[in-house]
């Protein structure tokens, strides 16, 4: 029984000894959390709060875009989208396809829709359809039960009332590319869109606002669980005024009738641009939405070219629109005075080359009035012949050729205004006097985009240097715009008045009878305009054409026929707006781009002329200023 | 005498109403109070919902605990004439689970008998002890201590171990071998015996490390250094680890842990259970579980020193050590002091087999300590 004493003392002893062990190890276990909750406790809170609180962005609402009427081009409407949250769906073929009996769902959305589900966590909503009207919303809204895991969203999103009208000028917004995600935070909210175009580009600071912040808590694989205080709200972006007149505008674009074409028309003493009308346009809407594939290769393919802004980056031969440069610059130089008579026989021979009068028979003997309101072209070979080009350059520049203005939207060109120099520099030539014979008709390397054409037209009516201007007004800025978007203030051209006078007046017998747009059906009563044709050549006219007969431009394909210009003003006694037209491959300036210019003038007289402009101007700057102050 | 106090009236027969009256109910109430715990802490995974875990949990404990008290009054004789059966069916389940295994997917470690699922591998870590301490039962002091006397308890404790591990369940088997090591011990093997096992276990650390399946390397070395994989494998502890400290003394209130109802946290309704508790109940609720814990091991040791045969020494010893293990395994595990073992904290966390043995366990225990007075013939169990 020793044995077994020995036994119950070796069990005792080591039974001891593992209990002190494990009291210790207890302890050490103990001692661990003291560790990690006592002594490093405050920097585990932090650690768990870094984990839980996740910052999330509020996207601003974007400021407007309003005409000199306060109408809007650009605003913000409520857009009624539906989204599938995955992980909530038991059934994501099933529910998309109850879905499509209510709203029609494209195999290629379905396809899009299905990749992007695979593609996200399952709990990140993805957009299956947006831009719903408000029935629909509401009967998917009535469906829920039905469809789990589908949500609707009421959010705001860009809308352009006047989509087509101001596409060119007010541009429109997309998803940010992808090499800008990273530049913004908020770039990553889903369905962020960004001014890729236009006013809503450059001006994309002003109008985009300041994006608010809420904390929401998360868990581990990032789902909002619910929002912390504090939160800050997003301010909205500053709203905008341009000196776009819709109505006239509107006008002008329905006058186009679709063509390749432009419309421009400026106040006269303000320099405010109230038309900017590229033809054809499109509808910038369906970029908010991410325009589809179809649609984007037919805008790409279309030969008339909807994405350009004619007005701003088109660039054309100014043709005869460029004989009231040649004239003055001729008068300037002594070469001619009013009464200087040539003959026109239809021909002007300058050694070997015979240059054509676009009226074959010729026009006879005409003074100078005379060459300008028969746009004779004879005339102005021969006042060219003596003429040097530097100061047909010098004086189409003083007319704002050559030029860009600032406007505030992207997509200016300078057009070309050919000289001595710019021959030497860019084609290591001599200058030929034939040249000059082809440029006092606005045809050869001359070139002009509508724009400038307007301003020229602008500053030979007021004798002023007037500058154009699209921006009125900017929220936010107090009234003041930078200086860069105010243009100076308009001195006396460096030109003859009484030149100026000259010129005039033959601009206003092109309206009169034996003018080239002259209208036999104008009432006498009419406001009197007055203007200039032009035609511009797009194709070289071979000797033998001319003896068989020139081919009309209806049998001409459609890119080898003219362009059908003209420029103009109203009233011709005390001009207020001044237009320029263009039509591309249109036809002969007289009966293609006169009518337009005559509509045009008239429209925008009339709008002038009705009180609403200065009552409405200024209530649309209180309505403004009562915008802005909501915005905080 | 002192030794009647602590230990009560030496009687050997009692019947029934004396042996449930002579229970140790404070033990039996800290054990359900543990178990509560766990129900509480699964009411808080669910995010304050009784379903899917808590009630569930609750009925197994209540269950749990008449089985414990049926077995606290069942006379030890028949636990020792069972020791031997216990094991036998122990190897024979875990077989069975091997075969279904391997028809089935994977590696699969439980068995479905109707209302539950059993996990062999569980009631195998009692069974091991059982059949050890009837072993040494019978064995005299200089025979215990012979060489020759140590390759049976081998094969008691390697045969299940082995074909534990080989589930895998890597935990599970450690802690057969590490309990049958301790009773070995305790049972008066030589102390060098066991410097030489842990030489050996040195030098035997390269060829387990080429047995190991890839996950059971990954935890090691994430064990090593959890930093270096902060969103791998890395990643469990370390958010385990702000979690226990983000508590800090009082912890973030029931339902308040941001960690665990925010899906930080791995596991939370097994072996992370402990984290969630010391989130939510801090530095106090944790030091409340731990001294819980220490009174019914101490209770388990002390029953072993003061029974009168080896049998019960050693099966209550190494149960209590055996829970032991679990608690500082699963502890140390969640505070980053050890690598992710797969091992839940016993009572609380959820698992039904794992409730049924503990309570077989403690109920073992208390048989003991109603049976301290008893002594055993060295063979056999004295009922025939």
């Amino acid at each position: 029984m020793a044995r077994e004493g020995q036994r119950y003392q070796t069990f005792s002893r080591r039974a001891f000894i593992l209990a002190g062990a494990q009291g210790l190890a207890l302890t050490a276990l103990g001692g661990r959390l003291y560790y990690l909750a006592i002594v490093n406790g405050e920097q585990y809170r932090l650690r768990a709060d870094k984990n839980r609180i996740s910052l999330r962005l509020t996207p601003p609402e974007r400021g407007e875009i309003f005409d000199r009427n306060n109408n809007k081009l650009a605003t913000n409407r409520q857009d009624f989208s539906v989204v599938l949250i995955p992980e909530q769906a038991q059934e994501i073929a099933e529910t998309l396809t109850k879905l499509g009996y209510i709203i029609k769902l494209s195999d290629r959305r379905l396809a899009r829709v299905k990749r992007t589900i695979k593609r996200q966590r399952k709990f990140v909503p993805v957009t299956v359809a947006n831009g719903l009207d408000w029935d629909t919303f509401s009967r998917v809204n009535v469906e829920m039960p039905e469809l789990p895991g589908v949500e609707t969203v009421a959010g705001l999103s860009r809308y352009y009332p006047a989509g087509r009208e101001i596409a060119h000028i007010v541009g429109y917004m997309a998803s940010p590319n992808e090499d800008d995600i990273g530049l913004n935070p908020l770039y990553q909210l889903p369905g962020f869109k960004v001014g890729k175009q236009g006013i809503e580009r450059r001006f994309e600071n002003h109008l985009r606002g300041t994006a608010g912040s809420r904390r929401v808590e998360v868990n581990s694989v990032g789902r909002e669980i619910r929002d912390l205080p504090p939160r800050q709200d997003a301010t909205k972006g500053q709203s905008l005024q341009l000196t776009l007149d819709l109505d006239l505008q509107r006008y002008a674009l329905t006058q186009l009738k679709e063509a390749a074409a432009s419309v421009v028309a400026i106040d006269v003493t303000t320099g405010e641009l109230l038309t900017l009308a590229s033809s054809p346009s499109f509808d910038p809407n369906e970029f908010t939405g991410g325009i589809s594939q179809e649609n984007w290769q037919g805008l790409l393919a279309d030969p008339r070219n909807p994405l350009l802004n004619k007005c701003i980056s088109g660039q054309y031969p100014p043709a005869s629109t460029v004989k009231m440069i040649i004239a003055l610059a001729a008068l300037e130089q002594g070469i001619i005075t009013p009464q200087t008579e040539f003959y026109c026989n239809g021909k002007h021979r300058l050694g070997d080359n015979v240059f054509h009068c676009w009226r074959g028979r010729g026009h006879g003997r005409l003074d100078l009035l005379g060459g300008i309101a028969n746009s004779c072209d004879v005339y102005f070979y021969e006042v060219a012949e003596k003429l040097d080009i530097d100061h047909i350059a010098d004086m189409a520049r003083r007319f704002g050729f050559g030029e860009t203005f600032a406007l505030g939207v992207d997509g200016e060109k300078p057009g070309l205004v050919p000289d001595r120099r710019w021959k030497r520099d860019f084609l290591q030539q001599g200058w030929n006097l034939g040249e000059t014979l082809n440029v006092s008709i606005g045809q050869g390397a001359m070139l002009a985009t509508p724009l400038q054409l307007a301003v020229m037209t602008a500053r030979v009516a007021s004798g002023h240097l007037i500058t154009p201007r699209l921006i009125r007004s900017v929220a936010g800025y107090g009234g003041h715009l930078p200086d860069t978007l105010m243009g100076p203030a308009f001195t006396r051209l460096d030109v003859n008045p009484l030149h100026l006078r000259i010129v005039r007046r033959g601009m206003e017998m092109v309206m009169e009878p034996r003018g080239t747009a002259h209208d036999y059906r104008r009432s006498k009563t009419a406001p009197k305009l007055a203007g200039k044709t032009g035609t511009a050549q797009v194709r070289r006219i071979s000797t033998a054409e001319r003896d068989t007969g020139v081919i009309k431009n209806d049998e001409l394909p459609w890119n080898a026929r003219d362009h059908a210009l003209f420029v103009g003003y109203a009233p011709a006694e005390a001009p207020e707006v001044a237009v320029s037209i263009l039509v591309q491959h249109g036809g002969g300036g007289s009966s293609t781009a006169a009518p337009i210019g005559r509509a045009v003038l008239d429209k925008a007289l009339e709008l002038n002329r009705k009180p609403k402009g200065a009552d409405k101007t200024q209530s649309a700057n209180t309505g403004m200023a009562k915008t802005a102050g909501k915005e905080t | 005498m002192g030794n009647a106090r602590m230990f009560g009236p030496r009687r050997v027969n009692k019947n029934l109403f004396q042996r449930l009256r002579e229970l140790n109910w404070s033990i039996v109430l800290i054990i359900i109070l543990l178990g509560s715990t766990g129900t509480m802490m699964l009411y808080s995974v669910a995010g304050g919902e009784w379903e899917p875990w808590a009630s569930r949990h609750a009925a197994r404990l209540g269950g749990a605990m008449i089985l414990m008290l049926i077995i606290a009054v069942t006379d030890i004789r028949y636990w020792m004439a069972f020791a031997y059966p216990a094991w036998g069916i122990g190897i024979l389940l875990l077989v069975i689970v091997e075969m279904a295994g391997a028809i089935g997917m994977g590696g699969q470690r439980w068995l479905d008998i109707g209302f539950m699922r059993l996990q062999p591998s569980e009631l195998m870590k009692i069974a091991v002890v059982m059949a050890l301490a009837r072993y040494y039962h019978a064995r005299t002091y200089d025979q215990s201590r012979r060489l020759s006397s140590l390759i049976m308890p081998m094969v008691l404790i390697f045969v299940p171990a082995l074909l534990v591990i080989k589930q895998p369940d890597f935990g599970t088997g450690l802690m057969i071998i590490m309990g049958g090591a301790a009773i070995l011990f305790l049972a008066g093997l030589p102390a060098w015996l066991f410097a030489v096992a842990g030489v050996s276990i040195a030098a035997a650390v390269p060829i387990v490390w080429q047995m190991m399946k890839d996950y059971q390397k990954s935890r090691v070395l994430t064990f090593l250094n959890p930093e270096s994989d902060p969103l791998g494998a890395g990643y469990q502890i370390t958010q385990s680890k702000i979690a226990l400290g983000s508590g800090g003394l009082a912890g973030k209130g029931l339902l308040g842990g941001t960690q665990s109802h925010l899906n930080f946290l791995p596991e939370m309704k097994t072996d992370f259970i402990f984290t969630v508790l010391v989130e939510e109940f801090g530095l106090i609720g944790a030091m409340t579980v731990l001294v819980l814990y220490a009174t019914v091991l101490g209770y388990g040791l002390l029953m072993g020193i003061g029974c009168r045969n080896q049998f019960g020494r050693l099966m209550a010893s190494g149960l209590s050590i055996t829970l032991f293990l679990y608690v500082m395994i699963n502890m140390g595990m969640v505070m980053g002091l050890m690598p992710v073992v797969g091992v839940p904290l016993p009572l609380i966390s959820y698992g039904g087999s794992a409730i049924l043995t503990w309570a077989i366990a403690f109920g073992l225990i208390l048989s003991v300590a109603t049976h301290r007075h008893v002594t055993l013939a060295p063979r056999g169990s004295g009922i025939a």
